[in-house]
């Protein structure tokens, strides 16, 4: 602790900390617990679809009588659990382990910052976003269960159901007051709070993409709070914002005005929705070059390159959401329109990927732990991103949209892409978070076993997608052309279960590695960014004086010198 | 830490500004979102239940948005009296900016009862749907507004976080009050006037 602050006590020191480091810790394992959550509810799932109609062992005689009745899997809350899976995987998972941990802990430290611009908002961020979860998991008490319209909540059914919904849109109204928070505190801090010497050019590309995800998140999300407000008023208020006249449920015609676009939901949704779609996999990127850099021990290939693509994509991003539309039928010219924005996005993207591959090119590779999870990402998000192109043209979408095609799809991008890259990240910062190595050999293993349990799960998706099974379907087997891929919903559901075991020598490694692991010296891999010039870890205001930066961020190599690496800081 | 904070700021421009513009940015998505919805639905959907002009109570409206302009002009005259060290002034601009607040929600208030005196509720139609939404949703930013100016006064008057040296947090307070103002400019015309 600096001694020139009084001695925080325990409270103020861990759980309401106005330190960065802290937030982002707090952050990391909120967001793990709660993709463990989110994991453990498609587990169930994934017993229905490979078993219909059996009861789901060990655990089915504990799970009250609305969930399965017997062990078996109603319907209704094969539904909820589905909307409750996207919804906590995507917004209390995988964004705030990227953004909230990753961006809260490292980027002031690349920037050579000794904490976030608006601490105190910083604090209210992590904390809005524990209200959120904590609501969103709490609709289960509600009568009737949970959220049951799917992640993406379209309009007229989720104005419809039950109370569980009104318990949603709260619960993501605080989400995106969150991610506001969030954003704003990034911005200020990456653009007023650099180093001297930090020109903007000289940032590791981690940095340029939290500040591309701050400005996606700081724009699009009002959008969707716009739509939560709308939608939130069509349940409780009785308004028909989504509700088209004439409206016959159940036999009964709705008695509203009527006169609002179902459609209207979605264009505010995925107004949100496909620049969320960069916010999961955009600090993947950076974290994946920082590692690649650091293990390949040269500078990166085309880092203008990478960070010119990374704003093109914010960019662009706003101007492609409705292709996740195509079969909501709109108008072909609009549709052609749609259709050449995404496929003009798909450069960009490619333009990133190919700089980080052909970033091996020449060097002396370390395989050291992180590396493995760096090199692992760029295949897996090759066929995450290719799948992808046959989404985006109309004709072929139509056939594939509500398939399993694109939850293979968007799944090999945001699983096999940004979750394995975070892990990289877990496990290339660890000794910057504890001054301690997680254990190599566990991490290996981890690696190898996650990656071909996460192929053996979403691969088939593709298979059953081009065979016609469709998305959201509770009993496959109910469609006699499924049945003959059946077998794979077996081989899936095995992977899935085998994926949950896999991920305890993670966790198990994680937590003993904090107290127990091997002691490491300040910058064990040898990197020149400027996190690695501080004590590991970092004491409250990060740097003992003022960093001042001389050169880019992947000096490896430079020919001349004894090392091999050339911190950002060192004056000569 | 705060002096490290003071020797790091590559553009110049305080934190809080930057955070300001930032926040207003995210606003003005969000009443983006709201008024494109509004306009979509008003222009696409085949019952809209547009009133006819004489209910939607014009004259009052534009009195309003007077109001608003009006208090906009004192927020500026505010700055500038502390900025000049006039305390009175400021103190004066500050009590009018205030006091014209409550006038704009006072007229907002005596337009819903006449709104709803004349059968325009929040159910019964699409168009009343999205008026008490808009201007319920305008309404609430200008209460925050006037909330942050009673702040900036009490402040102001007391002379610790706010005074002619570091007048920051009142500056802010006019960027959130401007802004509140802009919001009603794109409201009137396309609620009342189009």
């Amino acid at each position: 602790m600096n001694s020139t602050h009084h001695e925080p006590t325990f409270v103020q020191r861990y759980i309401f900390s106005l330190d960065h480091k802290v937030i982002g810790l707090q952050y990391m394992i909120t967001s793990m617990i709660f993709l463990l959550v989110g994991f453990s509810f498609m587990l169930i799932m994934r017993w229905q679809l490979a078993f219909p109609g059996h009861p789901i062992p060990v655990i089915g005689h504990w799970l009250p009588g609305w969930i399965a009745p017997g062990g078996v899997l109603v319907p209704d809350a094969y539904n909820m659990l589905g909307a409750m899976h996207g919804t906590i995987m995507i917004f209390l998972g995988v964004v705030p382990l990227g953004v909230g941990a990753f961006g809260n802990y490292v980027l002031p430290l690349q920037i050579g910052a000794p904490d976030m611009a608006f601490p105190r908002l910083n604090m209210m961020s992590y904390w809005v976003y524990f209200m959120g979860g904590i609501v969103m998991l709490g609709s289960f008490l509600c009568p009737g269960g949970p959220a049951q319209s799917g992640w993406t909540s379209y309009a007229p059914l989720s104005v419809i159901a039950g109370s569980g919904q009104t318990v949603w849109i709260i619960g993501m109204i605080f989400l995106i007051t969150s991610s506001l928070f969030g954003s704003i505190n990034f911005l200020v801090t990456a653009i007023n709070m650099r180093a001297p010497g930090l020109t903007w050019f000289r940032l590791p590309v981690f940095v340029w993409a939290q500040v591309v995800t701050a400005i996606l998140l700081l724009i699009a999300f009002p959008v969707l709070e716009a739509g939560s407000i709308l939608q939130l008023l069509d349940r409780v208020a009785g308004t028909s914002f989504f509700i088209p006249a004439g409206l016959i449920i159940d036999g009964v015609p709705m008695t509203r005005a009527g006169g609002g676009s179902v459609l209207l939901w979605q264009h505010l949704f995925w107004f949100l929705a496909h620049p969320e779609v960069y916010v999961l996999i955009l600090p993947a990127m950076g974290i994946v070059a920082e590692i690649l850099a650091n293990g390949t021990r040269k500078p990166l290939f085309g880092y203008k390159e990478i960070v010119g693509s990374m704003i093109f994509i914010g960019l662009l991003s706003f101007f492609v959401w409705a292709h996740h539309m195509f079969l909501s039928g709109m108008k072909s010219s609009l549709a052609k329109g749609f259709t050449t924005t995404t496929m003009i996005i798909s450069v960009p993207s490619v333009a990133i990927l190919t700089c980080l591959i052909l970033s091996l090119m020449g060097g002396s590779i370390r395989y050291r732990s992180p590396m493995l999870y760096a090199l692992g990402f760029l295949p897996m998000f090759g066929i995450g991103g290719l799948t992808g192109l046959p989404l985006g043209f109309t004709v072929t979408d139509i056939y594939l949209h509500d398939t399993y095609y694109v939850i293979g799809h968007f799944h090999y991008v945001v699983v096999t892409g940004s979750l394995i890259a975070l892990m990289g990240g877990v496990v290339y910062w660890f000794p910057k978070f504890y001054g301690r190595r997680m254990n190599e050999c566990w991490n290996k293993i981890h690696f190898w076993l996650t990656i071909i349990f996460m192929n053996g799960i979403f691969f088939p998706m593709f298979i059953q997608g081009i065979a016609g099974v469709q998305r959201r379907l509770y009993d496959p087997t109910i469609q006699l052309h499924n049945v003959i891929v059946q077998p794979t919903n077996i081989f899936m559901s095995a992977s899935a279960l085998c994926l949950m075991l896999t991920q305890s020598i993670f966790v198990v490694n994680f937590f003993y590695s904090m107290f127990k692991g091997e002691k490491t010296e300040e910058n064990p891999w040898q990197a020149t960014t400027l996190e690695w010039a501080c004590p590991s870890p970092p004491p409250h205001g990060n740097f003992t004086s003022l960093p001042t930066v001389y050169r880019g961020p992947y000096e490896y190599s430079v020919p001349g010198r004894s090392t091999d690496w050339w911190p950002q800081n060192a004056s000569n | 830490m705060s002096s490290l904070e003071a020797t790091q700021n590559q553009t110049g421009i305080p934190n809080g500004k930057l955070g300001m513009w930032l926040f207003l940015a995210s606003e003005v998505m969000l009443f983006g979102g709201l008024l494109s919805s509004y306009v979509i639905l008003r222009t696409g959907s085949p019952n809209f239940g547009m009133p006819a002009r004489e209910l939607l109570g014009v004259p009052w409206a534009t009195l309003n948005t007077f109001v608003l302009i009006t208090s906009s002009v004192s927020m500026v005259l505010a700055l500038s009296a502390m900025q000049d060290g006039r305390i009175p002034a400021f103190r004066n601009f500050m009590l009018l900016t205030i006091t014209l607040g409550f006038v704009f929600l006072g007229i907002k208030s005596y337009e819903y009862w006449h709104k709803i005196s004349e059968g325009i509720t929040i159910t019964s139609s699409l168009f009343g749907s999205f008026y008490f939404t808009l201007t319920g949703l305008h309404a609430l930013h200008v209460i925050g507004g006037i909330v942050f100016n009673i702040y900036v006064l009490v402040q102001g008057l007391k002379g610790k976080i706010i005074n002619p040296d570091h007048p920051d947090r009142l500056e802010y307070a006019g960027l959130y009050w401007h802004f509140v103002d802009v919001v009603w400019v794109f409201l009137f015309p396309l609620i009342y006037l189009i």
